[in-house]
């Protein structure tokens, strides 16, 4: 098995889809010759050519709807948004158009469509780069929004995305693209994209993220051990549809949850987390259902943002909070 | 320096090859038709002004939802949509049903779609189209997308779409114009200038005298036509339509247009941004009127052969709007009703 950073293992899975299907075109902004702003597409140009990965002009939008009319064509889209924060541009395309199209139509088009974009926070960006904007897709019925936080999901779930029938907004965190490697087996593999990952399994409380927070969630995971607290960290992978069965189990063995997000708190998906478990297994709790998010203002100044952004001890800090109730 | 706005502005002439008389003024251009097709394509713009005549009246009667009217406009839709062929893609504005329904679509799954019933927007297999656009400007994108498919895909074929003058001053209609023309994808963009957009007049909408002009800074050809003359629209179409299927791009035609009625039927009054007098001066350019002077100064058409497509389109639209009144049953199809059946 390769050992790959996470940017290596979404271009492996583009390579993968690319070959075995012809209908599979990946392009966006600099996607072409330069590979995209940061490698994600390097090298697939020259290997498949500019009729199957190409360049487009400067236009969010103009990607979108470029999108839509390809999978009329029959097209299994994989355009890039270059940073999320662009979204606002492209956001009649995706809510108002792909994500409607399955249900508008009455069944006789769809929008095979996979938008892959960075986002996150950490890596010091200018405004606009980094905000989790992922509740904003999340809300919207007929498209999925997957997260990966590991190389090895993020293959798996790419693939599985490229051959969804639906629109996928697949999310790609920019702080975990080359922070560490993981081992991803070179064949071809699909990851359910409504399947949480239990990514450590204990009893005293349940710690539910996705993205850059499921590593925050674990290192606090393995802090916390050392004082004899046993948790178990779920990632979501997709949170939109979000896998509650799984929650709810590990909510009926531990008694104890802190759902955690790098967006900010209101309307986000932590607090539908939250809806969920207490509709689902209020009486399986032991205290009220804590989050740990990013405060309620617009996304800080690079400078700051360490500050800003949620990590580990804010974890320890809250689940503390939940045993001690 | 240079300044080129008003020498580029006033090469963008009007396109006519009728006019307001019936007379042909522009023998180069007149297209190559039959007379069985020159009377086919007044018998469509008869029907379509009855169907929207009916179309009101059941509106107002509560038996028809969401309606825009078409009168006025005929020779701009019809004479466009009559230059395609089957395998090309329409892609059309609220306004645009009747190009739907030459193009295939049943007449009582247009009734349906006015009345709001997902069976509406199901194009039948092999009528090339989407329901229409309710967001003004994304149908332009959207085109550019299927446009590059053909091309990648070695089709024949074009894809076609239209909005009005306001549509004209959304992002989305630059960037559908400029991908289209950077992929040099066979797309026809047709703007239905019919000078207000809701209420607001073209003049507050741009600066540019002309909305083909805007053609220009995409690197596009765009050309100015009466849209009130049903054979330059055609012609200019069958034109557009050829190069892009050359490999020559994409083409932007501005028709030049009037709606009698109001902006849609929910409430929408002219009068108060409208006068009796523009109103007037418009219906003295009717489509209708002149084409059907056109063809009886060739003998072609006569008072008999209007009625009889008058009685057709009654006899047509009370049958086919039967169908669609009598669905009471408001209850909503499931996403897995409506979508796993095709898909999974």
């Amino acid at each position: 098995m390769a050992q790959m950073t996470m940017i290596q293992a979404i271009t492996d899975a583009m390579r993968t889809e690319l070959k075995n299907d012809e209908n599979v075109l990946v392009f966006g902004e600099d996607v072409g010759q330069n590979g995209g702003v940061f490698r994600a597409t390097e090298g697939l140009q020259d290997e498949f050519g500019e009729e199957r990965v190409f360049d487009t002009p400067l236009a969010e939008s103009g990607i979108g709807g470029l999108s839509i009319g390809l999978a009329l064509q029959g097209y299994r889209p994989v355009p890039e948004i270059q940073f999320f924060g662009f979204v606002y541009e492209v956001m009649d395309s995706i809510n108002g158009q792909m994500a409607r199209m399955r249900y508008r139509s009455g069944g006789t088009h769809t929008s095979p469509i996979t938008i892959r974009s960075p986002f996150g926070g950490g890596v010091h960006t200018p405004e606009l780069h980094a905000d989790s904007l992922e509740g904003l897709i999340a809300q919207q019925p007929g498209i999925k929004v997957v997260i990966p936080s590991t190389p090895y999901d993020a293959k798996g779930l790419l693939i599985s995305s490229i051959r969804d029938n639906d629109p996928v907004l697949f999310l790609e965190h920019m702080k975990l693209y080359r922070s560490f490697r993981g081992e991803v087996p070179e064949e071809e593999y699909t990851i359910d994209l409504s399947k949480a990952d239990v990514k450590r399994e204990g009893k005293d409380v349940t710690l539910i993220a996705y993205g850059a927070m499921v590593h925050a969630s674990l290192k606090a995971a393995e802090e916390m051990e050392k004082d004899g607290i046993n948790a178990e960290v779920i990632d979501l992978r997709t949170v939109s549809p979000i896998d509650i069965d799984t929650i709810v189990e590990s909510v009926k063995k531990t008694n104890r949850v802190v759902v955690v997000q790098e967006a900010q708190r209101q309307a986000g998906v932590a607090a539908n987390v939250v809806a969920e478990i207490q509709e689902r297994a209020i009486l399986h709790l032991e205290a009220p259902v804590l989050r740990v998010t990013a405060p309620d203002t617009v996304y800080s100044f690079s400078a700051a943002e360490e500050v800003w952004l949620p990590n580990h001890k804010d974890i320890i800090e809250k689940v503390n909070q939940v045993l001690n109730f | 320096m240079k300044h080129v706005l008003e020498s580029v502005e006033s090469q963008f002439e009007m396109f006519q090859i009728l006019n307001e008389n019936g007379e042909i003024i522009n023998k180069d251009d007149m297209p190559d038709l039959s007379d069985e097709d020159l009377k086919e394509l007044m018998r469509r713009m008869v029907y379509t002004r009855i169907l929207d005549q009916r179309s009101i009246a059941l509106n107002r009667q509560g038996r028809l939802g969401f309606y825009a009217p078409t009168a006025g406009q005929e020779a701009s839709q019809l004479g466009s949509q009559f230059a395609l062929e089957k395998e090309d893609f329409i892609l059309p504005g609220y306004r645009d049903v009747p190009q739907l329904i030459w193009h295939g679509l049943p007449l009582y799954q247009a009734f349906l779609f006015s009345r709001g019933h997902f069976h509406g927007n199901q194009m039948p297999e092999g009528v090339n189209a989407l329901s229409p656009q309710i967001i003004i400007g994304a149908q332009y994108v959207q085109t550019a997308g299927v446009a590059l498919g053909m091309k990648k895909r070695g089709k024949k074929s074009v894809a076609v779409t239209y909005t009005g003058d306001g549509g004209t001053s959304q992002g989305d209609f630059y960037e559908g114009i400029n991908f289209a023309g950077a992929y040099k994808a066979p797309a026809l963009f047709f703007v239905q200038n019919n000078y207000f957009a809701i209420s607001v007049p073209v003049e507050k909408q741009t600066n540019a005298k002309t909305l083909a002009q805007k053609a220009v800074a995409a690197g596009i050809e765009g050309v100015q036509v009466d849209g009130m003359d049903v054979l330059a629209v055609y012609a200019a179409t069958k034109h557009a339509r050829e190069r892009a299927i050359n490999g020559e791009g994409p083409m932007l035609i501005e028709t030049l247009t009037y709606r009698y009625g109001p902006h849609t039927m929910a409430g929408d009054d002219p009068t108060r941004y409208r006068t009796e007098d523009l109103d007037n001066e418009w219906e003295k350019k009717d489509p209708l009127v002149r084409f059907r002077t056109f063809l009886e100064s060739k003998d072609l058409w006569s008072e008999e052969e209007e009625n009889k497509v008058i009685e057709q389109a009654k006899d047509d639209i009370k049958k086919q709007s039967r169908k669609p009144m009598s669905i009471r049953n408001k209850r909503l199809p499931t996403l897995s009703e409506i979508c796993l059946k095709n898909f999974q």
